[in-house]
């Protein structure tokens, strides 16, 4: 039997729409008498705002709307109810949103920010992890600058016992990682449109990846359905803070058509703004940001500074690892926790080790910020395991394939959370590998299974 | 004001422009033609690229009025008698577009090297797609897009 979609190789469903150039992304989307919103950044990294004056924005001819903390209705979201949409004391990073503008053209928006005055209190900042760590430094977040995981202030993953793996092992490697932050660099700029409709409902045309979370929070910012959506003001995490009893058919949210994200969108960049200038000036209101507010302000992939311990016996297994990492969150929870969470229960990597302990630390700086890319907080372990499983063979003399397959996983064996692996491939995958690239491994390797451990 | 008269996909336009409007504005916010995307808008990405007089140019910084009584092409302009043009066949059929934002610069460009190069080697077409970014793709299979519409083309012809 022919099956018409396995095993075939299908059009892409937007293919068509994308070669005729009928795609509509965000920023396509045409709506007579839409504002151009601009947004007023801090010019500091810290500090505290004095006063604020946005009269002679408004007053300007061709402006709609400025908004500013005041306008919004519940000022904390995400995840973890931390950041605020428009700052209102407290400025955490270097571009960090105070005001919003909308105005009939962009040259009036730009204009009407650069009137714009703002009294600051600047504050000495910390930028790196570590010091942001230290006890006297200073405070990014009034509850501390580190992320509390539950009762401790790091993600903790324990198997086994180390201390007792490393007493059995020949040698020992120990590492230190640093992975830069990176920018994801899609080509759509983050953007958003919001037409509000005579009711006082919105339609919002989003760039989101995640449709449905922030729905959520906008109906929780916005405070759509009052005696249904609490405003929680941020408080120390206890659990979920997802509302999700949320009047949903307040807005109608229409997305789907991304062009590209990579977890840049995973966040609320614009969508909240929009939906406020819209309901204050009862007009339609359209965000595009600039490539360079994208490159500076957009979330992006946190830096890591990973420790790695490994004990390892002569014949190449890896009897224990401890892994102490140090995720740099910028100024706001986002999904860093969450990145931290993924990294830490499998930062041990795809292999069977008996005795794992991990460290996951979420610390906060005033940098902006960081949130979900490509694999979360996994890409960055693997970079870090992986140049250690090399450095491993140089020091025991033998060949990185050969530790590789040593340890790689076989079916039943489980991971350092103790998640049972059963379709696992690892071994195969490498052997093909071998072949592809053109390395002549010896039979020992090439007759391995991942369904035995040899 | 000046007025820009100039045609674009072979209607004759006339538009009101300043002297700092750009022609991707004009595209865009003018004439609703919304294929010429905004990517960085400082000559960076090639997602605004268009064709005038057939020469690939990124509309993002190119004066609008420098379009006077010229042609110029964006994608919607490629299908001829509702026949697709064999670049936007190939782009579908070998997953030259993902996300397909930077789709119709890239198409462009792409036509842009085949009018003056229509048997490139891959080298050739790397080279001449370089001022295009892609963030979804890798490239591999644009090229590979490319390659094809250019063997079609060479059979079609013979
Ligand atoms: S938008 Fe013109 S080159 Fe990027
Ligand atoms: S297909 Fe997404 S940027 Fe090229």
């Amino acid at each position: 039997m022919t099956m018409k979609v396995v095993g075939q190789r299908v059009k892409r469903y937007d293919g068509m729409a994308h070669v005729t150039g009928e795609t509509r992304f965000v920023d396509d989307v045409i709506v007579p008498g839409t504002l151009t919103i601009k947004a007023f950044r801090s010019p500091v990294a810290k500090g505290n705002i004095k006063d604020l004056d946005t009269s002679a924005a408004e007053a300007m001819p061709g402006v709609a709307g400025v908004i500013t903390a005041e306008d919004v209705p519940c000022n904390a979201y995400g995840l973890v109810p931390d950041q605020p949409v428009l700052v209102e004391k407290a400025v955490r990073y270097k571009g960090e949103p105070i005001a919003a503008v909308a105005a009939v053209d962009e040259d009036t928006a730009v204009e009407a920010i650069n009137k714009i005055k703002l009294d600051i209190e600047e504050e000495k900042p910390v930028f790196d992890p570590l010091e942001a760590m230290k006890p006297d430094a200073p405070k990014v977040r009034p509850e501390g600058n580190v992320f509390m995981f539950g009762e401790r202030p790091f993600r903790q993953i324990i198997l086994g016992d180390v201390e007792e793996g490393f007493k059995k092992a020949d040698i020992i490697v120990e590492n230190e990682y640093l992975h830069p932050s990176l920018e994801h660099a899609q080509l759509e700029p983050q953007a958003s449109l919001a037409v509000p409709d005579a009711g006082g409902k919105l339609t919002i045309y989003t760039v989101s990846q995640a449709l449905y979370f922030h729905l959520g929070q906008l109906l929780g910012i916005l405070q759509m359905e009052p005696d249904k959506v609490q405003c929680k003001q941020w408080a120390p995490r206890t659990g979920s803070s997802w509302r999700h009893n949320a009047g949903f058919s307040d807005i109608n949210y229409v997305g789907g058509t991304v062009g590209g994200g990579f977890g840049a969108k995973n966040d609320i960049h614009a969508d909240h703004v929009t939906a406020l200038l819209a309901l204050k000036t009862g007009q339609p209101c359209k965000w595009r940001w600039t490539r360079e507010e994208d490159l500076l302000y957009s979330t992006f992939r946190g830096a890591w500074r990973m420790t790695i311990k490994d004990g390892i016996t002569k014949d190449g297994r890896i009897v224990a690892r401890q892994i102490k990492s140090i995720r740099d969150a910028g100024a706001y929870s986002t999904l860093n926790f969450y990145v931290v969470d993924k990294h830490s229960f499998l930062a041990a990597g795809p292999y069977f080790i008996e005795n794992v302990y991990v460290q996951g630390y979420c610390v906060y700086t005033n940098k902006p910020p960081a949130s979900s890319m490509r694999g979360f907080g996994i890409t960055p372990a693997t970079f870090a395991t992986e140049v250690q499983i090399d450095k491993i063979a140089t020091q025991l003399g033998m060949d990185p394939w050969e530790i590789r397959f040593v340890n790689a996983f076989r079916k039943g064996e489980h991971t350092a959370t103790r998640r049972v692996v059963n379709s696992v491939a690892l071994v195969e995958v490498m052997q093909k590998l071998a072949e592809k690239a053109g390395v002549d491994l010896p039979d020992k390797l090439m007759t391995m299974t991942s369904t035995e451990r040899g | 004001m000046y007025s820009l008269e100039f045609t674009v996909n072979g209607q004759l336009c006339q538009v009101a422009v300043d002297l700092k409007t750009t022609l991707l504005e004009v595209l865009r916010d003018k004439l609703f033609i919304t294929s010429p995307k905004v990517g960085c808008n400082t000559g960076d990405c090639g997602t605004c690229s268009v064709l005038m007089n057939g020469k690939l140019v990124r509309s993002c910084i190119t004066n609008a009025l420098s379009a006077q009584g010229k042609e110029v092409t964006t994608i919607e302009g490629l299908a001829e008698a509702g026949e697709l043009h064999p670049l936007q066949e190939a782009f579908h059929d070998n997953y030259g577009a993902q996300c397909g934002f930077c789709t119709p610069g890239m198409i462009l460009a792409s036509k842009a090297l085949l009018d003056e190069n229509p048997k490139p080697t891959r080298e050739e077409a790397k080279e001449a797609l370089s001022g295009n970014l892609c963030r979804c793709t890798g490239y591999g299979k644009i090229i590979d897009s490319v390659m094809a519409a250019a063997e079609q083309m060479a059979q079609a012809k013979s």
